[in-house]
């Protein structure tokens, strides 16, 4: 039906688009797996970090790439206080309450972004947005390619921060046994809010990764954030490995059952998917816990 | 028996009627005359508030200007008011905001934006006889459901398409039939789902083979397959029917993928007609087509109404005019009616003619509600700016198809 170097390339184009989606459930399950929050504010950050990068690009004329220096820590340091300042102190430790916070917090942030910038879409035209790679007779976007590479770099950057550091195994320990933690003289409110600043961190290396194509108004994080959820329990609520295995397979579905069904119903492939996964493995694919 | 320390229901009432008089009198106070309050309701957030807030700030120029010259003259020179209406992109709230525009005492609502939106907000203004006239809304049904209230000032879905088809046979008879197959792009919403039924109905007729129709949802986070089937098919058109971000994404998606077809044709399409994409995407507009509403090219305001655009830090579209034109339509109908009467106003609606301020409607007269006049232009983004290239009588420029950089 269509050509190989069709397939190829729409298969290259899920993992490319699966790969910035892991990116973004990454934020998502780490925030889960640690704080056990179900964090509803993720879209709305992540529409935060788009319009750091597109106000970059508009003021100091900074390429999306080079401003990730600057944004990832900001987006860090913003998580961090929402966490310490906003989220645990609103929250009284109830989870109830978390959520309530969360999705406060996603409309306060969706309604300043609106008041601030109004509902203008905007985009920037980077000189990158536009190149592509010829491998062969294969078209690549080159802002896909580095945002393929760079969502791997930074999940395996992640799992090496969780596994070799010590800020990493507090974190760990945090997860398993908040009492147990605070009894060894881990300050868990601090482990909560580093845990938080490393999801929005993701966050921002997404938006970075994503500005070059892609556009940004107050809503835009929502297009992304309902397949983020389906990519965390998917790959199982709190895993890394999850994440990233399940934003590429999700990435792909969505290409070849849009390619083979239409953009409109490529949407389905992802539920498909998503249910059969879970009637075969209830806690997702990389899951632990039940 | 009422006692005095427990108010009865109905004095409450009346004392809050009292309050809320004494609330509204500074405005009566201020206006030389009783000022008309005059409903404007758009989309100012939520979905479509880009395009809500270029059609607010069209109408509150109208008003400006409708007021610096001296007010409404059949009504002594009565100033306008505008009250505003927010629908949140949400039909439901429109319908709601209407009760409430209806409940401050407006003589008439104009806006809506969105076809969705102004089916229930006319519908609720309908049960109050409140005239309400439809910027833009372009489903066919809006003005078939017998609501005496209901007016629209620019042209249906319906006669977009017929000029769209019409305008492209000639365009391509003139260069020499160069085009023969389609590619389709449209929205999966009401609107680029009629659409593209409706071109898949035509366009054979016509002489064009449709080689595929591609649907989309939006938000759509990528455009990669749509283009991968276009490059893949090699159409000499493609027609997408879609709103601003994924036109958007298409057109530079398509620049990237190096998709050259001989002609982009859009039809209502979100961002050929908007100068925002021509100033931001230069390279990926030039070229692109659009039939679409736009203002008489060639009526002095017009740059005149782009110029205040920007000056208030926007990017000039056509809702800014099409609004503008509206409001002005409306204070027309009530001088005619010769006093802030629904009822009055809607009878003059009904049966009199009207200047369209800068839209290219000559005089608007309205048939069962759709104004019979009114009429899209085919834009072309040529040189970083839009130019209207048909029909003649409106043209400020040559159609470049098939396209040449």
């Amino acid at each position: 039906m269509y050509a190989p170097q069709i397939l190829i390339e729409a298969a290259l184009n899920g993992l490319m688009t699966g790969a910035v989606y892991a990116l973004i459930a990454l934020g998502l399950t780490l925030v889960y797996g640690v704080l056990h929050i179900i964090n509803f504010a993720h879209g709305a950050l992540l529409t935060v970090a788009m319009f750091a990068v597109w106000g970059a690009f508009a003021l100091f004329h900074l390429d999306p790439y080079w401003a990730m220096l600057g944004i990832v820590p900001l987006m860090f340091g913003l998580g961090y206080g929402l966490q310490r300042f906003v989220i645990g102190p609103a929250s009284h430790g109830s989870d109830n309450n978390v959520l309530l916070v969360t999705l406060g917090l996603s409309i306060v942030l969706e309604n300043a972004l609106l008041a601030l910038f109004r509902s203008d879409t905007r985009a920037l035209d980077s000189d990158a947005a536009l190149q592509v790679v010829e491998l062969g007779p294969l078209l690549l976007s080159t802002p896909r390619l580095i945002g393929f590479a760079a969502s791997l770099a930074v999940t395996g950057l992640l799992w090496l921060v969780l596994n070799r550091t010590d800020t990493g195994r507090a974190i760990r320990a945090v997860a398993r046994e908040k009492l147990g933690a605070r009894l060894v003289g881990i300050e868990v409110d601090h482990v909560y809010a580093v845990t938080f600043g490393l999801g929005c961190a993701c966050l921002a290396v997404a938006a970075c990764l994503l500005m070059p194509t892609y556009y940004v108004n107050p809503r835009s994080g929502a297009a992304f954030v309902l397949v983020a959820f389906t990519i965390v329990v998917l790959g199982g609520m709190g895993s890394i490995a999850g994440a990233l295995v399940g934003g590429l397979i999700i990435g792909v579905v969505e290409s070849f059952s849009g390619l083979l069904l239409g953009d409109s119903l490529g949407q389905i492939g992802i539920f498909l998917i998503f249910i059969l996964v879970l009637l075969v493995r209830p806690t997702g694919l990389f899951g632990a816990r039940a | 028996m009422t006692s005095i320390l427990v108010p009865s229901r109905r004095s409450v009432l009346r004392t809050g009627l009292a309050a809320t008089s004494l609330m509204a009198m500074p405005a009566i106070l201020r206006a030389q005359g009783a000022a008309v309050k005059l409903g404007i309701i758009q989309p100012v957030t939520g979905a479509l508030a880009n395009d809500g807030d270029l059609g607010k700030l069209g109408a509150e120029l109208a008003v400006q200007d409708i007021n610096a010259a001296g007010g409404l003259k059949g009504l002594g020179g009565a100033k306008l008011e505008i009250v505003f209406a927010d629908s949140r992109s949400n039909p439901e709230t429109a319908a709601q905001e209407t009760e409430r525009l209806n409940g401050e005492g407006v003589a008439a609502i104009v806006g809506g934006f969105g076809s969705g939106l102004c089916a229930t907000a006319s519908q609720a203004a309908s049960r109050y006889d409140l005239p309400y006239l439809i910027d833009v809304g372009v489903a066919d049904q809006l003005t078939q459901r017998g609501l005496k209230n209901t007016f629209r000032f620019s042209p249906s879905f319906g006669m977009v398409t017929k000029s769209a088809l019409e305008r492209l046979v000639a365009l391509n008879d003139a260069a020499g039939k160069p085009a023969r197959t389609v590619v389709i792009v449209h929205e999966d919403g009401l609107f680029g789902s009629g659409l593209a039924k409706l071109l898949q109905a035509e366009l054979p007729k016509l002489g064009f083979e449709i080689l595929e129709t591609v649907s989309h949802p939006s938000p759509a986070r990528d455009m990669a397959n749509v283009v991968l089937r276009i490059r893949s098919l090699q159409p000499d058109l493609v027609i997408p029917s879609n709103y601003y971000g994924e036109f958007v994404l298409l057109a530079r998606t398509m620049q990237q993928q190096r998709v050259r077809p001989k002609g982009i044709y859009a039809i209502l399409g979100g961002g050929a007609s908007s100068l925002r994409f021509v100033k931001e995407f230069p390279q990926a507009a030039e070229g692109v087509m659009d039939c679409n509403h736009w203002p008489d090219p060639k009526n002095p305001l017009t740059a005149e109404l782009r110029k205040r655009t920007e000056a208030a830090g926007r990017a000039f579209a056509y809702n800014v005019p099409m609004n503008y034109s509206a409001v002005r339509l409306m204070a027309e109908a009530i001088e005619k009616a010769g006093a802030p009467d629904r009822l009055k106003i809607i009878e003059a609606l009904s049966t009199q003619s009207f200047s369209s301020g800068v839209m290219p409607y000559g005089q608007s007269k309205f048939a069962t509600g759709q104004n019979t006049s009114a009429m899209p232009l085919n834009t072309q983004v040529q040189g970083g700016d839009v130019k209207v290239i048909a029909p003649e009588s409106f043209a400020e420029a040559k159609a470049n198809f098939p396209f040449k950089a």
